[in-house]
């Protein structure tokens, strides 16, 4: 009846990959996310400021490597096998309208716009400008965003991008066994729907300085 | 049709191979009446809203007081027991559909064989004989004993895989009941001996790692076990588990 070994059934690739996905989003995607909005904020400083910020990332020893094994990979990575995990639910949140299913409704959702909103952002501000060898600086992303329609869009993209990653911390601290109750779920719920309009905030503000 | 009459709209299947199709019922009202007892309505006089005579609607139902958790059917677009939803409570027509998450045999019997095996697949049973006698047991301390008496409620009645948009057809997820009952078997001391082989079940293709957290199931479940907070917990010891036993190899 008793086996006195415990064998693997199967593979645990299923959980490996689920946790480094978790582990990708909080501390490389997280991490340069704040740095990010954070660095764009100068712009409400004026375009000095701003324009100081990029110049001094540029100049960050081993860019390149940073950007695609800090930025680039866990971004693929992330946004991959995401977009597998959403096809493969089957999202109800039409009938039972609980909070957080419809945060899990919402969480794929904004994961995919992000996604399509990140890569047209990195080809934008950063593939394109090094190919045709412009320099990125306030004038240039004040032209861009002058657009309403590109302003609507980033607008958008800022919003599911900050709900994306404050409503992940609250449910990676369950994926990490960190809150384990209902009560402590609900306070981090709570805690993280404030740092989604905070970073909302702040990314709006930086967007709409660009362009006044 | 006298105005206290109730509309019933059923989603019915003569076989299971056989295409599903729509049935509507109008049965006389009675005070205190629930589903179950709507449908046995339906069995003593089985006439649908056209007047013509039909098979009697299927169903199981065992207990009648929410323990046997046969009675699961989606009442008005949502899982829950037949026996404990009140007719009087209900929007009308009262739309009565079978679970989707499981093979559909015929009207509203499903076979919910997948939770029976995922009982076995996690060891849901404390072993306490062997090729020697193994004594007596440790104590349980009395908290220990209230928490897992929530977890020995599970009637296994299906709500909460059929609520979870995780488990589906095109997903292995092994289903919330199988994860709230590992961490009560992995909680009783003696239970506890086993607790590495049911983790292996958890950190596997049809564990743990297709928890989405949407907390449907800890929502619909109709004896309000605490799903989310074993979920929880087994998260955490999956985690170390894992990392252990790749540390070990």
């Amino acid at each position: 009846m008793q086996t006195n070994t415990v064998v693997p059934l199967s593979s645990s690739r299923r959980f490996v990959l689920t946790r480094l996905h978790s582990l990708a989003g909080l501390i490389p995607l997280g991490l340069f996310l704040v740095q990010h909005l954070m660095g764009n904020a100068l712009a409400i400083f004026g375009s000095e400021k701003y324009d100081e910020h990029v110049q001094f990332m540029l100049s960050l020893p081993f860019l390149l490597f940073l950007e695609i094994g800090f930025i680039a990979l866990p971004l693929l990575f992330h946004a991959i096998y995401g977009i597998y995990l959403s096809f493969i639910s089957k999202p109800n949140a039409h009938v039972y309208q609980y909070k957080r299913n419809i945060s899990f409704l919402l969480q794929r959702v904004t994961g995919i716009i992000t996604f399509i909103f990140v890569i047209y952002h990195v080809w934008a501000v950063r593939i394109s400008p090094v190919i045709s060898g412009t320099e990125v600086n306030h004038q240039l992303v004040g032209e861009h965003l002058a657009n309403p329609f590109m302003m609507a869009f980033y607008i958008a993209g800022v919003l599911s991008t900050t709900y994306h990653f404050a409503n992940g911390i609250s449910t990676a601290l369950i994926t990490w066994g960190i809150t384990v109750g209902p009560a402590s779920q609900k306070t981090v719920r709570n805690i993280c729907f404030g740092i989604f309009v905070a970073l909302a905030a702040l990314g709006i503000g930086s967007l709409i300085s660009f362009v006044s | 049709m006298a105005a206290a009459d109730i509309k019933l709209r059923i989603k019915r299947k003569d076989a299971e191979d056989d295409a599903f199709y729509w049935e509507e019922f109008n049965i006389p009202f009675r005070k205190n009446m629930n589903v179950i007892s709507a449908l046995m309505e339906i069995q003593k006089n089985p006439v649908n809203a056209q007047g013509e005579k039909v098979r009697s609607v299927a169903w199981e139902y065992n207990c009648l007081e929410e323990v046997c958790g046969a009675c699961s059917m989606k009442i008005n677009g949502k899982v829950r027991q037949a026996c404990s939803t009140l007719v009087d409570r209900l929007e009308q027509p009262i739309v009565l559909e079978p679970m989707e998450t499981f093979p559909v045999e015929k009207d509203l019997v499903v076979n919910r064989d997948r939770m029976f095996s995922a009982l076995k697949k996690i060891k849901g049973w404390i072993p306490i004989d062997g090729t020697y006698p193994m004594g007596a047991g440790p104590l349980i301390s009395s908290d220990d004993q209230q928490e897992a008496y929530k977890y020995s409620t599970c009637m296994t009645c299906g709500c909460c895989l059929e609520a979870c948009p995780n488990v589906n057809s095109g997903s292995p997820f092994i289903g919330p009941q199988a994860l709230g009952q590992t961490k009560y078997f992995n909680m009783h001391p003696t239970g506890a001996q086993q607790k590495n082989h049911r983790l292996e079940v958890i950190v596997s293709e049809e564990g743990i790692a297709n928890c989405g957290n949407s907390q449907n199931c800890v929502q619909v479940c109709p004896k309000e076990i605490p799903l989310t907070t074993a979920i929880a917990e087994l998260n955490k010891d999956a985690n170390r588990y894992a990392l252990r036993s790749w540390l070990k190899r």
